[in-house]
């Protein structure tokens, strides 16, 4: 059977499997999933060539809604799983699906692999700095105090911070964004699409019912343009409600400052231009936080390099164009004695 | 009840009913870095080309580098070779060759009353004999008064026979093991010339360091011929084995077995993906595969052995035959990946080359404990097939199983080896490829009625997908599936019958293996089977054989297929009227078949590390059955 595939004409619910969604109401994940759908639609992805795969929890579901090729497996390993079906087919367009718990706690390991080998697949991290499936314990991204049912007295330990780890294993490809900024979700979702080689995507996720809000101080609107900065590579770092505030390297020290155009001196050229393949800027920028410094959305880093599986298939083919290997020939090779 | 064998050495009698002439056991042991393993190596060889059969056994100290003259830096290497088949390592050695005080220390007793120790005297400093932990020179006292010595300084022969070259004093003394070898070799009327290629091909032709390997090789050689050993010594001639006609080779398990799993996916028609994280005895399987990418190959070295067996279950979702390796240790990691292969029925090696204990353990000495592991150790009912290999050679036709079961049922499956069969070599009849059947794999293409888990009516197996195939898109994963669909289901009536579903898949397959057949003995029964599996075979087989010859009623019976049982097993089994497991663990073959069976069953049970002698095997059979 020949079928004529048309990607172009293939719509966002085209996307869309016949499961029925069941997060919970209200939560973020139904917005990045959405996002996903229109974003594969509108780059024509072809749903028998794109493969999710995930570890386990609620973002991890994922899968399941999607009329793609899909693999729940399990918690914390789908970077492994995702290396695998890379190896052995680097055509297809793989997507691993996780969340803070999955991808930072107890797969943190195959997180850091997976980026500093550089295997091509698209990592969206669902980060709503809480365990969901499991009923809300605090994660490795929870704030220190976060109070729930394993922390009845506020959680102690150091959370991480998903982007900077990602820089720090040596990922090409930063990205941060909100479930509900579905315009700018997409337009990170191509780009990571587009980057040969591990692209890692922070989304920052509503959990509803166990970590409402967590976010709302700089995702609720009336907040939103104060604390938050969308960067452009080769566009000034500037940002808020006048379009006034910019992001410029403190005089005198090495880190950066957020200053007021007009004010103190300050003037437009005064103000950092973003170099998404600045790996020092992308480390200062992923750190930023309220209410000091806005939060750096958008892509942060790219600098592409060889990914991993390209470079396994070169030297498979390498070694396969200087003869096939013949089994019996190798079998009696070295030492052998003939006895008749 | 005590079931645990005793390990006490046997060091003083010979082994039962094996005359010297046909046979000769030969243990070679020094430093770590004396090169023994080499020595040992070159020896097989030469031994092999000889049309001698032989077995070998190296035995490795667990440490890298030891310090030097160390007890626990002895390295050590065993050859049984003889005219006629040879099945096992040997028990007792008949010569040891010490190239220190410690080596000595650590083996002397194990040599047969009057067998012969060679020595090299230039190694016996007071501060060498101080660390061995000897506190009179063994060759004063009457230490070694049981055995015949041969004391020669063959550290100052080796600087002498080097002396020509321009070779530091350090890589002369290196070439002690080439002088010895070199003496053994007239010891047992073998030429020198297969060992002098591979010299001048290691260190480079007329290279000083050939050169001075190959002159310390030759006056060993010479140094037979002209010194007065021959009072001490009988030069020994062992006869050619009749071996049926065919290209012979010596082959270890771990080349059989990674070889045997190329041949195995070249059948099936598929690519490899063998992903792998290292670990002792497993790794040498990584290291031949990752040359073997000309046949299509892609090797792995992953983060952690979890990431090992998820990363070949997505190159087997993705099409090729995912395969994974690893020792106990790295088996237990790979626990919830294999139940994820179990649940989403998809195909999957997990080779397990056993090694000695929980947890850490003995890493270089062998095992095999791993069997409950493998059959049973995982959550939920997830039966899964086990075979295992009985014998370096055996590893090639065993992996070749393991694919087909893998393949034709869409589930994985473990492939048992262990430490004692991955280092030892053994001569081997080189098969070909058309030797085999193929069976060849078909992945699902066809959008028509397609369901994930739908079943094929003989085997249950599901189809296989790849994703990338047009039209087929579909989901698959670890939480329950609903039969047919594949989607995810809680219902209760569900989860019985892809319970019961996946059971008889597996089940099935006892349809689908050979027959258990009797390795020697009697099909119909008598007084005593002795069954084991894995690397047990050479010792039980000879014991079986030689009590045979004795004029006993007993059988062998060796598992290859240890889970499914083949379908005849238990009925076999009660024919006995005695049914005794050996195995190099503390009774998990025995409490498996109990399980399985009312019969009274018992068993001879070792956990030294050291594979089991045949001499034990007899006492144990011995001491169940009367003439
Ligand atoms: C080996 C293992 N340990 C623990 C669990 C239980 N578990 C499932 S999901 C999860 C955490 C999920 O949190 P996160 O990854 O942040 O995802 P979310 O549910 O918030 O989307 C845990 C602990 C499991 N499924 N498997
Ligand atoms: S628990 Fe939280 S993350 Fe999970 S589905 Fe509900 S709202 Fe979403």
């Amino acid at each position: 059977m020949n079928v004529q595939v048309e990607p172009a004409k293939l719509k966002a619910k085209d996307f869309a499997s016949d499961q029925e969604v069941r997060w919970c109401p209200g939560c973020g994940d139904y917005a990045i999933l959405k996002a996903v759908q229109v974003a594969l639609a509108e780059m024509g992805a072809e749903p028998d060539n794109t493969v999710f795969v995930s570890g386990i929890g609620c973002a991890a579901r994922f899968p399941y809604y999607m009329a793609t090729y899909g693999f729940h497996t399990i918690h914390g390993r789908a970077p492994a799983v995702a290396t695998g079906v890379k190896l052995a087919n680097p055509d297809l367009d793989v997507w691993v699906v996780s969340g803070d718990g999955d991808a930072l706690s107890i797969g943190g390991n195959h997180l850091l692999h997976v980026l500093r080998r550089n295997v091509d697949v698209q990592f969206l991290l669902f980060n709503n700095e809480i365990y969901g499936l499991t009923k809300g314990q605090y994660s490795p991204t929870s704030k220190v105090g976060q109070k729930s049912p394993s922390t009845p007295q506020g959680s102690i330990d150091a959370p991480v911070d998903a982007c900077t780890f990602a820089l720090g294993c040596n990922a090409r490809f930063v990205a941060r964004g909100i479930d509900i900024q579905a315009k700018n979700l997409g337009h990170i979702f191509k780009r990571a699409r587009d980057h040969k080689g591990a692209s890692f995507v922070e989304i920052i996720q509503n959990c509803i019912v166990f970590n409402d809000n967590a976010f709302a101080h700089f995702t609720e609107k009336s907040a939103a343009e104060d604390t938050q900065i969308h960067v452009v590579h080769g566009e000034r770092l500037i940002f808020g409600a006048e379009g006034n505030k910019g992001l410029r390297i403190k005089p005198g020290a090495f880190e950066l400052e957020v200053v007021t155009i007009g004010e103190g001196g300050v003037t437009e050229q005064d103000i950092l231009f973003h170099d998404e393949t600045n790996r020092v800027l992308a480390g200062l920028l992923v750190s930023m936080k309220p209410p000091e410094m806005p939060v750096a959305l958008g892509v942060i880093y790219c600098d592409p390099a060889p990914s991993y599986e390209a470079a396994v298939r070169e030297q498979v083919e390498a070694a396969k164009s200087k003869g096939l290997g013949d089994l019996d020939v190798l079998l009696r090779s070295g030492n052998t004695w003939t006895v008749t | 009840m005590n079931l645990q064998a005793d390990p006490s050495k046997n060091g003083i009698s010979e082994t039962a009913s094996v005359s010297d002439t046909e046979s000769i056991v030969v243990r070679f042991a020094g430093d770590s870095g004396d090169g023994v393993q080499l020595l040992g190596g070159q020896f097989s060889q030469a031994t092999a080309l000889d049309h001698n059969s032989l077995a070998t056994f190296p035995d490795f100290p667990a440490e890298i580098r030891a310090p030097t003259g160390t007890t626990y830096g002895v390295s050590a290497f065993q050859i049984k070779f003889g005219s006629r088949e040879v099945k096992t390592s040997g028990d007792t050695p008949d010569v040891l060759v010490a190239l220190n005080p410690a080596a000595l220390k650590v083996n002397y007793k194990d040599v047969r009353t009057g067998g012969l120790i060679v020595l090299d005297t230039g190694s016996f400093t007071a501060r060498n004999l101080k660390k061995a932990g000897f506190d009179v020179d063994p060759r004063e006292d009457d230490t070694l008064g049981e055995y015949k010595t041969l004391e020669i300084d063959i550290s100052t022969l080796t600087l002498e026979a080097t002396k020509p070259f321009e070779v530091t004093q350090k890589e002369a003394l290196r070439a002690k093991n080439m002088w010895t070898l070199g003496l053994v070799y007239w010891m047992y009327d073998r030429t020198t010339e297969a060992t002098e290629k591979f010299i001048a091909l290691k260190f480079g032709v007329n290279s000083p360091v050939a050169n001075a390997n190959i002159a310390a090789l030759r006056a060993g050689h010479v140094y037979g011929e002209t010194a007065e050993v021959s009072g001490d010594v009988q030069r020994t001639h062992v006869a050619e084995v009749e071996f049926a006609p065919g290209e012979y080779r010596l082959v270890t398990g771990a080349e059989a077995l990674s070889w045997g799993l190329a041949a195995g996916c070249q059948l099936a028609g598929l690519d490899m993906t063998f992903c792998s994280y290292p670990i002792t005895p497993s790794s040498p399987i990584l290291h031949i595969l990752s040359r073997l990418k000309n046949f299509g190959i892609t090797t792995f070295q992953a983060e952690d052995e979890i990431a090992a067996a998820c990363s070949a279950i997505g190159a087997s979702y993705a099409g090729n035959m995912g395969i994974t390796a690893s020792s106990g240790p790295g088996i237990a990691l790979k626990t919830e990946a294999i139940g994820l292969a179990i649940s989403t029925e998809l195909p999957l090696i997990i080779v397990d080359t056993q090694r000695a204990g929980p947890s850490t353990g003995l890493p270089t000495k062998t095992e095999q404990s791993d069997l409950f592991l493998t059959v049973w150790g995982r959550n939920g009912d997830a039966p899964m097939p086990v075979v295992s290999a009985r014998s370096p050679s055996d590893c090639f036709d065993t992996a070749i199983e393991a694919v087909r079961l893998a393949t034709k049922y869409m589930t994985p499956v473990f492939l048992l080896s262990d430490g004692y069969i991955a280092n030892a070599a053994e001569p081997w009849l080189i098969p070909s490829l058309s030797d085999y059947e193929a069976f060849p794999v078909t992945h699902r293409t066809e959008p028509e009625g397609f369901l994930p888990f739908s079943r094929d009516e003989k085997t249950l197996a599901r189809p296989w997908v790849k994703p990338g195939t047009p039209g087929l898109m579909h989901r698959i994963g670890g939480i329950e599936k609903a039969d047919g669909t594949g989607n995810i289901s809680y219902d209760p009536n569900n989860h019985q019958k892809m319970t019961n579903l996946r059971t008889a898949k597996i089940d099935g397959i006892a349809k689908d293996i050979p027959l258990q057949s009797v390795e020697l003995g009697n099909e119909t029964g008598g007084d005593l089977a002795v069954v084991g599996w894995g690397s047990t075979y050479g010792p039980i087989n000879r014991a079986v054989a030689n009590v045979l010859e004795a004029g006993l009623s007993v059988s062998h019976i060796h598992l290859r297929h240890v889970w499914p049982l083949p379908s005849n097993l238990i009925e076999l089994l009660s024919k006995f009227d005695k049914v005794l497991v050996a195995e190099m663990n503390n009774g998990q073959l025995l409490t498996f078949l109990r399980s399985q069976t009312r019969q009274d069953i018992e068993g001879h049970l070792k956990v030294t590390g050291q594979p089991l002698t045949i001499r034990e095997v007899e006492d144990a059979i011995k001491a169940r059955v009367r003439n």
